[in-house]
């Protein structure tokens, strides 16, 4: 059991990951109680948009001082994407049937993987992505990647941000109103149309930043990258309560904790023996959201809302 | 409770889609030209997706074979035309595929495919009708030697199947012996992804490691698909082995490399030869250096009977490198060649007009090709697998994969 604190901070690593992108879910599916399933794709559009700017980047460039310009190119993306999706997907099925911008929502994450599979120089393989060179940092008797180190400092700095722009600012509160009565909210003067738009950018800035943070984790990206992602996201959303920015969070925390103590600890009880291991996470990651649903359906930070209609 | 209900139905289709696969196909048709024949080799590979770099070097090294023998009329009166399908790595892909060629009355057999787990799901297809398949790349044992062959009861369960790679059987005890007895390593830690090759090649590696005397100190198996591998990384640098044995591909493999070093690994990782790849080197980057691949036959640059092939594989211009497999494919492509040529000597210089009749008999003229190719002399016994058992090491030095050792595996 001494690798403990390494495997709680791998998984805290990886939950930070988990929910940062579970906020586009969360944040859109509070507004118009549509799951967004292009948004792993997104994420996956950031990333490119990160690896475009270092590469148009003068050779040699420090990662240090590329970092911000990749950054601000990866959220300019993603967001660009996201309200693109808005626009033009999701809008002209406002007041459809739910399942048709659902159904809407898959094609375009097919559209999307295929356009980076198809246009983007080299991609039909993994691409690498710039990394931090240097040894890795103790912290508390676990070791941190350089790369991970931007996660660590990107996440909780988002939160904040969020929590505050959330609560404090006019955009914000007409967020929180919209999300609670759409018709009233709009009688009140509020421009529904500009929020919801606002809903998407904001998710998928913070899709970027993840995107940013993948791929310094990981060193490499690829057109599929979204998919596995997206699903985790939506999953961690799920588990934290969809429609709550913090249980997004949580639920993303969570969700890579249980990841990464199922691969460690699982087969060392006994009996168990065959269902440990890296083959196994997934099962038990998603053994702990149904037993959380089952005894809170609305997830762990989730409201019970009176349902609509 | 439209909610719940909604999300239900989203969780639904979300699980629904990880099993759908897009892939393409495309529709050719080739024509006979007046008093030629044309006959049609298929190909089958994952041209597109993660393993696309070794999958195009086998397309491109087919369509050299190709290529060679209408330029030197190998065979009178018969051009043959490459038609390559993608298979994007998927079993069901290259089941389509397969059922494709063979309902194409042009098709006279098929080189392919990369993967032993799509291999396995287009052998019964090609069975069925009668048509030649040699693999250049398939390495699992049961392929040729049916399920029980680790009991030593070995059955070929296709007759009309064929490769030119050796098996893992041989590989993975190969890599045992010489981590054991050369490099004096004698703790390892097995992971495998859990498809029929890794799997395999795990298994053969770690009886053999075992049966030398080495320690197994750990276990795990990770899921290829994904590429977040610390919390193995991390088990694996606290079971403190000496090495890591890896049975998969590369796009797994080399995160997987990349991440347990950074956890704290101090030795190579191991794996066979979906791990000899220059992407291997350059995905992992530095963390690359010192893994050894094993691959099947001696490397292509020692080989004096390469030497054409790489001359003219340059000379033809191909945008990507040839790779690990690229010497088997055209010997793959080759040996249908050379049946071919064979099932037209027994009738007077004349194919059959039926076509099944033709892929009869190129299956049967198959087992007495003979002849020496890229990667030495090709031939097959009764099982199907090739008669050409060499193996050799690589070790990733300076960025690349540099050769180590090249032999034949003997048991002990």
């Amino acid at each position: 059991m001494n690798d403990l604190p390494q495997q709680l901070a791998s998984g805290l690593i990886l939950g930070a990951m988990y929910g940062l992108i579970a906020i586009g879910y969360t944040m859109v599916y509070g507004i118009v109680q549509l799951i967004n399933f292009a948004h792993g794709e997104i994420v996956m559009f950031g990333a490119f948009g990160g690896l475009t700017a270092w590469l148009l980047l003068p050779q040699g460039t420090a990662l240090a001082l590329a970092l911000p310009v990749m950054l601000v190119m990866a959220v300019g993306v993603s967001v660009l994407v996201g309200i693109g999706a808005e626009r033009f997907a999701y809008r002209p099925l406002r007041g459809a049937p739910r399942l048709a911008p659902l159904i809407t929502a898959i094609g375009l994450s097919i559209m999307l993987q295929q356009l980076i599979w198809g246009f983007y120089p080299d991609a039909k393989k993994a691409r690498t992505f710039p990394q931090f060179s240097g040894s890795s940092v103790e912290i508390l008797g676990a070791n941190i990647q350089r790369g991970e180190l931007f996660l660590l400092i990107a996440a909780p700095v988002c939160m904040i941000a969020l929590g505050f722009f959330v609560a404090k600012t006019r955009t914000g509160r007409a967020m929180q109103a919209t999300s609670q009565d759409p018709d009233t909210a709009k009688l009140m003067g509020i421009n529904t149309d500009r929020i919801i738009v606002t809903a998407f950018a904001i998710g998928a800035a913070f899709g970027g930043v993840a995107a940013i943070a993948y791929g310094l984790k990981y060193g490499q990206i690829d057109f599929k990258i979204g998919f596995i992602l997206g699903l985790k996201a939506f999953t961690a959303a799920v588990l934290g309560g969809i429609g709550n920015i913090y249980g997004a969070m949580v639920g993303g925390l969570v969700l890579g904790l249980a990841e990464s103590l199922a691969t460690a600890y699982i087969e060392h009880i006994p009996g168990m023996e065959l269902f440990g291991g890296g083959a196994w996470k997934n099962v038990w990651a998603f053994v702990l959201l149904i037993l959380v649903l089952l005894v809170r359906p609305q997830g762990l930070l989730g409201e019970r809302v009176a349902d609509r209609a | 409770m439209r909610h719940r209900s909604l999300l239900i139905i989203t969780t639904a289709v979300a699980a629904g889609s990880l099993t759908l696969s897009a892939c393409g196909s495309r529709g050719d048709d080739s024509g006979k030209s007046g008093g030629e024949t044309t006959l049609t080799i298929g190909l089958d590979a994952p041209l597109s997706g993660d393993l696309s770099a070794l999958g195009q070097g086998i397309r491109n090294s087919a369509d050299l074979a190709v290529k060679t023998a209408n330029k030197k009329k190998e065979v009178d009166g018969v051009t043959f035309k490459l038609q390559p399908l993608d298979d994007a790595a998927q079993p069901s892909s290259g089941q389509q595929n397969a059922n494709k060629f063979v309902a194409d009355d042009k098709v006279v057999g098929a080189v392919g495919p990369l993967n032993s787990n799509v291999g396995q799901s287009m052998q019964k297809v090609f069975d069925k009708a009668g048509m030649v398949e040699v693999s250049p790349a398939n390495t699992a044992p049961e392929l040729t030697q049916g399920t029980d062959w680790r009991t030593g009861t070995k059955k070929r369960p296709f007759k009309s199947y064929f490769r030119t790679s050796t098996t893992d059987a041989i590989q993975g005890p190969y890599a045992a012996q010489y981590m054991y007895n050369e490099k004096k390593l004698k703790k390892v830690y097995v992971i495998d992804d859990k498809k029929t090759y890794g799997k395999g090649l795990a298994a053969t590696f770690k009886q053999e490691f075992e049966d030398l005397g080495g320690k197994v100190v750990g276990t795990d198996h990770v899921d290829p698909k994904e590429k977040d591998f610390t919390a193995v990384a991390n088990k694996v640098a606290e079971a403190k082995p000496d090495f890591v044995y890896y049975g998969g591909e590369y796009p797994a493999g080399a995160p997987l490399a990349d991440q347990a070093k950074k956890a704290g690994l101090k030795g190579p990782v191991v794996g066979g030869d979906a791990l000899f790849s220059a992407e291997y080197v350059k995905l992992a980057k530095k963390n690359s250096e010192g893994d050894i691949a094993s691959s099947v036959g001696a490397p292509l640059e020692t080989l004096d009977s390469a030497k054409e092939f790489t001359k003219n594989y340059k000379a033809a211009g191909y945008k990507l490198p040839y790779e690990a497999y690229g010497g088997y494919a055209y010997d793959a492509t080759w040996s249908i060649i050379q049946a071919v040529k064979a099932v037209a000597d027994k009738n007077d210089g004349k194919l059959p007009e039926d076509m099944n009749e033709t892929r009869e008999q190129v299956v049967a003229a198959m087992q007495d090709v003979k002849f020496d190719g890229v990667s030495g002399t090709v031939g097959f016994d009764k099982f199907g697998d090739t008669t050409n058992k060499q193996l050799s090491l690589y070790e990733v030095k300076d960025g690349e994969h540099k050769p180590v050792k090249t032999g034949t595996f003997e048991e002990n």
